[in-house]
């Protein structure tokens, strides 16, 4: 048997990082301790996902980060089987994942659903965050809550 | 009437494409197709192609406005718009952009054109190869989600199980625009049918589309003559008058990571309204609609957000029945649309609505007077149409 695979997707994508702005920075540096920020005005205290310069709720500039507990559901999935990449040759299919979190004003992120990629979980189901380590950079997967 | 509208002021006058290919079959560069679908959209008009004076694209076309009109002579270049981003979104904007300088007079002819030769450029189905991912995509990328078909499948798929919808709607649209197609001599498919059998058997791309429920990919251009309604009286053809136009966004329809307001929508709830204000006219006056089809599963979403059906009568509406001429309820992508006769980002589809309402289509719909064209649903922006003839 083939030992479990170290990371859902082989590698070869490319490798995120925070952008030359400053303006995500807080995300990507929690990511890395494990911690799932979401982009919150420090004013209005909308949530905002994903993050720019200024609140849409109140034009506030004053924008800051808040720490979400991982819980979210399962908004939308899908079964990709076209290698879309070259890195993507073998990894066919795999699920790619819309999660809403119910903490943070229902913003949405994406990732891959951990697990069997043939598996069909209903719409809605509640589902956690799964930080994924990679050398340079941590990914925010997801899996269904047990 | 309000003083404020471009209804009636304005009409198509000639429409024209280069020879369809598939990807990478073209003999000859993009930029040589966009001057040949202009040169054959004047012809048609019946203009000498000098006399064209005002240029309007989407898409960030490759091919600029400038050096089109130096290459093909024009006289003066009065107007060079373009639809900002949104893809295929822009096709009817375009047509709304060359409407508003015909109407304010910067432009007296003014051409709408697309080309598009994947087959010398980057695919629009295949994800940049980069070592470093940032903004927005840093956050969809690294897990696999790079390209349309994958997040027009995400939302189709909320919308499907929010209404239960299954896979006959999407079936029937691949269906309709292949069966569309066989009529159609301009038609990559033309004498290619499809059976439901092939359909079902047929490969996934991202569920719920196979590969037939995704647009083609091919090299080609098309090109249309707008001018204003004064001059198209004179034209050699029947004039397609422009009823109304519309092109926008719903509110942050456009948030980045998956979080459109309204997320399993085709971006169209704002427009339609404004669309069929203009117009004037209620869905149900229009003859044949020429929907966008990116993807099939995307064009019963854009349906019910222009009013022919509601979203729980989806799965009665949409049957192939009633979506093919001559006899359906509402026929629709009638030369084939980007399925089945030309991927050239919707303005195929302006073309044929155009046609329809002249009365020379190649799967006429009876007495057609009305067709609606509905361009790139889930972008932003995209954009909507009607023409109709007097
Ligand atoms: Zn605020």
């Amino acid at each position: 048997m083939a030992d479990e695979k170290k990371y859902y997707l082989p590698e070869g994508l490319p490798t995120p990082r925070a952008q030359r702005t400053g303006l995500d920075n807080e995300f990507w540096a929690a990511s890395k301790r494990h911690e799932l920020m979401v982009q919150r005005c420090n004013s209005c205290k909308a949530f905002q996902w994903g993050p720019e310069f200024l609140c849409h709720e109140c034009r506030s500039f004053d924008m800051g980060w808040h720490k979400v507990s991982g819980r979210g559901r399962l908004y939308s999935w899908v079964r990709c089987w076209n290698p879309v990449h070259p890195a993507l040759k073998e990894a066919c299919p795999y699920i790619v994942a819309v999660i809403e979190l119910p903490d943070a004003g229902n913003v949405r992120m994406v990732g891959n659903l951990l697990g069997d990629p043939m598996q069909n979980p209903p719409f809605d189901v509640a589902v956690e965050a799964v930080f994924e380590d990679h050398p340079e950079a941590t990914l925010v997967q997801w899996k269904l809550t047990p | 009437m309000s003083e404020y509208t471009i209804k009636d002021r304005v009409a198509i006058i000639g429409v024209g494409e280069t020879k369809y290919y598939k990807r990478g079959q073209a003999p000859v560069p993009e930029f040589r197709l966009a001057c040949e679908a202009i040169i054959k959209a004047a012809d048609d008009a019946g203009i000498d192609v000098r006399d064209i004076d005002g240029i309007s694209g989407y898409a960030d076309d490759r091919n600029e406005a400038s050096r089109l009109a130096t290459a093909l002579g024009l006289k003066h270049l009065g107007f060079a718009g373009m639809v900002w981003g949104g893809g295929g979104g822009g096709g009817s904007g375009a047509v709304g952009n060359a409407a508003a300088a015909v109407a304010a007079g910067y432009s007296k002819y003014c051409v709408v054109f697309r080309a598009l030769a994947q087959g010398q450029f980057g695919r629009f189905g295949q994800a940049p190869v980069t070592n470093y991912v940032s903004g927005s995509p840093a956050y969809t990328a690294p897990y696999g989600l790079y390209v349309p078909a994958q997040w027009v499948a995400l939302r189709t798929r909320r919308f499907m199980h929010q209404y239960g919808i299954n896979q006959e709607p999407l079936a029937a649209v691949a269906l309709a625009d292949y069966y569309h197609a066989q009529f159609n001599p301009r038609a990559v498919m033309y004498g290619r049918p499809l059976t439901r059998e092939e359909y079902d058997k047929s490969r996934w791309i991202a569920e719920p589309f196979h590969l037939f429920d995704c647009c083609m990919e091919n090299d080609g251009s098309a090109a249309l003559i707008v001018t204003t309604a004064d001059r198209a009286r004179d034209a050699k053809q029947k004039p397609a008058y422009i009823m109304a136009a519309a092109q926008g966004s719903n509110y942050r329809h456009n948030a980045t990571i998956e979080n459109s307001a309204d997320y399993a929508s085709s971006n169209f709830k704002t427009l339609a309204p404004r669309l069929f204000e203009m117009a004037g006219i209620t869905p149900k006056d229009v003859d044949c609609a020429q929907m966008y089809e990116h993807f099939s599963g995307a064009v019963m979403i854009s349906l019910v957000e222009h009013g022919f059906c509601k979203p729980e009568e989806v799965m009665e509406f949409v049957t192939f029945e009633n979506i093919t001429a001559p006899k359906g309820k509402l026929p629709i992508n009638t030369s084939g649309g980007n399925i089945a006769e030309c991927y050239m980002h919707g303005l195929e589809l302006v073309n044929e609505a155009v046609r329809q309402v002249r009365g020379d289509s190649t799967c006429q719909v009876p007495d057609c007077k009305i067709s609606l064209v509905a361009s790139g649903p889930m972008v932003s922006p995209v954009s909507d149409l009607i023409v109709h003839s007097i």
